[in-house]
């Protein structure tokens, strides 16, 4: 029973992993970049809904607030690609890496700045409320980050995999000049997806928010939704969700019954071992070309 | 306008282009060694502290600028170096062994850990070592006999040959140490890069496939580039930790990887030269903040000093606009304003335009 107790907590954790790792694939499959910046927008995020839900702050609705907290979100991973990113467009890769590194400094020094660096907890209309299945215990919280998760991933397959827009997203990482000369506008096609993945990263913040405490350091929560991102193979949705489910999962049972230390190098050792045995991850995409 | 007339191979390969840059680089070792006879023991600390953090750069440099490896991870190293020179020197190792073997040992972990990863294509790579990072961080932790744990461990004075190389009360003793490591790291690494393996390094970086249709075992080329890049840092470490003297794994956080990364990127990527400015300039703006702070705390009233996180958030900009306006660094700027005084009036703004190219996916290349 404590073993199940362990894995529907993990699954509900690795939830939330798995959407930030959904932000990483999206920025991945349209522009082939990594954005490290990720784990700040959560929680860039996850701070624009407390300022604009909780009581103390601007009090609005939560209902209201969190849908409010997207748009906003939206615009800023929009205006982050228009301001910062598209100047270096054309650059080499690991241009953007170092570029996204300092820009989640920044979030973090706004959000430190705005909201202060003591934890604060987002209000909720379902704070503390729990189901009861027999033994088992789930709090509302999990059961609804699970099952948004399902629902985004599956909306967010869908957009890539039947959408023009989604399409065109594909193609452009694919082959961007092949993708200019059948009429994609590749820049506005980047900026798009750069403000879904900031809508996505506050859906993941916020649900984040419902778990517990919140502060400007949250957002380190991002390398391990990467190693559940290269895990799943960087460039898969249903494979970033269930590689951050696997951490979710392996990482309080490891800290349970393992000895100390190894739960926080859990995801890590297997991401790892991912990379050595598949370097693409286990959705794989890569296929190499014989030269 | 000079014009440097080649008559030999020698000549091409030469480390300097001609007398003159080989005059400049005496001329620039000779202020380093006279240093402690010209400033007071503070700056001479902090001379030290920048020639540490320029070794450190020199290895990330043959990673990054080289052989084009992005490595995220690399206190990691840094880490290695510093715990097996303070462990083996507490058991009694003289420093003249502990030292090299701690290069030694962290660039063999470093090779060891480059043969699967190097197989990874860039952006996976600079994961891996971001996930070596975190488990060589809870390792350090875990081997608490060696490392001390969280209280951490003390690195013990240097005596070499019945001299005194200590931190506090030899410090000129202690800086020409560093500064001599440094000299012959940097000669050495001058050398490799016009040897046929430093030149190999250069065709991985700017063609994978070209390289391998040359006849280079792209690899094994990759690994010892990177286990060269760690050893290099190791020694750094083990550098640094003498300087600090007492450390614990806090010493060698996450942030000091991104500010080794920010030496090597604002410094010049593939200039050795880099190495140097860039860890002037991260050594050097910290006292330059803590300045305008008290100036502008007497002057104004304001009190900057009540901002948390204001010197990493100045580091952050500094970082994104040189990304993004001199993506060649401090060295890369020098250069064009040397080229622009040399050729006078021919220099055209086009010379050194960056070239952009479409993206192609990595995923079926």
């Amino acid at each position: 029973m404590e073993l199940i107790q362990l894995a529907v907590g993990g699954v509900a954790n690795g939830c939330i992993y798995g959407l930030v790792a959904l932000g990483f694939v999206l920025i991945y499959k349209t522009s082939e970049g990594v954005n490290f910046a990720q784990g700040d927008l959560m929680m860039l995020g996850a701070f624009v809904a407390l300022g604009l839900g909780n009581s103390a702050q601007m009090g609005l609705s939560f209902w209201l607030a969190v849908p409010l907290a997207v748009c906003i979100m939206f615009c800023v991973g929009w205006g982050v690609e228009r301001v910062v990113v598209r100047r270096i467009f054309g650059q080499p890769q690991f241009a953007l890496v170092i570029l996204t590194i300092a820009l989640g400094f920044v979030f973090r020094f706004v959000a430190g700045s705005i909201w202060g660096y003591s934890p604060l907890v987002l209000e909720t209309p379902f704070n503390g409320v729990n189901l009861r299945f027999g033994e088992l215990v789930i709090s509302m919280a999990d059961l609804l980050t699970i099952v948004i998760t399902l629902a985004l991933t599956f909306g967010l397959w869908t957009f890539f995999a039947h959408t023009r827009i989604g399409l065109a997203a594909q193609a452009a990482s694919q082959n961007q000049m092949a993708a200019y000369i059948v009429g994609i506008p590749v820049m506005k096609v980047n900026s798009l997806i750069w403000g879904l993945s900031g809508a996505v990263a506050t859906v993941a913040g916020v649900l984040y928010a419902t778990r517990g405490a919140i502060d400007p350091n949250i957002g380190l929560l991002g390398i391990k939704a990467f190693a559940a991102a290269v895990i799943g193979g960087l460039g898969s949705l249903p494979g970033a969700l269930l590689g951050g489910m696997l951490i979710g999962v392996v990482e309080p049972i490891a800290g349970r019954y393992a000895p100390g230390g190894i739960a926080i190098m859990s995801p890590y050792i297997i991401m790892l071992a991912v990379l050595v045995t598949r370097p693409g991850g286990l959705f794989a995409q890569i296929h190499m070309k014989k030269v | 306008m000079r014009v440097v007339f080649k008559t030999s191979y020698d000549r091409d390969i030469d480390l300097h282009e001609h007398g003159l840059d080989r005059g400049k680089m005496l001329g620039l070792v000779g202020l380093m060694i006279l240093l402690p006879f010209l400033v007071n023991d503070y700056y001479l600390a902090e001379a030290a502290n920048t020639l540490i953090w320029a070794l450190a750069g020199m290895g990330l440099m043959i990673a990054v600028g080289h052989t084009g490896q992005v490595s995220l991870g690399h206190a990691a190293f840094l880490a290695i170096g510093a715990y097996t020179d303070a462990a083996l020197m507490n058991a009694g190792v003289p420093f003249l062994v502990a030292f090299p073997l701690a290069g030694l040992l962290t660039g063999l972990f470093g090779a060891v850990i480059a043969i699967p990863a190097v197989r990874m294509s860039g952006i996976y790579l600079a994961i891996a070592t971001l996930a070596v990072f975190v488990i060589v961080e809870e390792l350090i932790l875990l081997l608490e006999p060696i490392t001390g744990g969280v209280s951490g461990i003390a690195a013990p004075s240097i005596t070499l040959f019945g001299i005194s190389f200590d931190r506090y009360g030899e410090l000129h003793n202690f800086y020409w140490l560093i500064l001599a490591v440094v000299i012959l790291v940097t000669w050495g690494y001058a050398n490799l890069m016009r040897s046929p393996t430093g030149r190999s390094f250069l065709a991985v970086r700017d063609s994978e496939v070209s390289a391998r249709a040359m006849g280079i075992n792209v690899t094994r080329t990759r690994a010892l580039a990177f286990g060269l890049s760690s050893g290099v840092t190791g020694l750094a470490g083990a550098l640094m930790g003498h300087y600090i003297g007492f450390f614990n794994y806090e010493l060698f956080s996450v942030f000091i990887s991104i500010n080794l990364l920010l030496v090597v990127t604002i410094g010049g990527l593939g200039f050795i030269q880099g190495a140097f400015l860039g860890a002037v300039l991260i050594t050097g703006m910290p006292q330059v903040i803590a300045i305008l702070r008290d100036g502008l705390n007497a002057s104004v009233g304001v009190d900057l000093g009540s901002i948390p996180g204001l010197d990493t958030v100045l580091f952050s900009v500094i970082l994104i606009l040189f990304i993004i306006f001199e993506p060649t660094g401090l060295y890369g700027r020098w250069l064009k304003i040397r080229t622009w005084f040399e050729l006078f009036p021919l220099a055209r703004r086009d010379m050194f335009r960056r070239h952009k190219t479409y993206l192609k996916t990595e995923r079926m290349k």
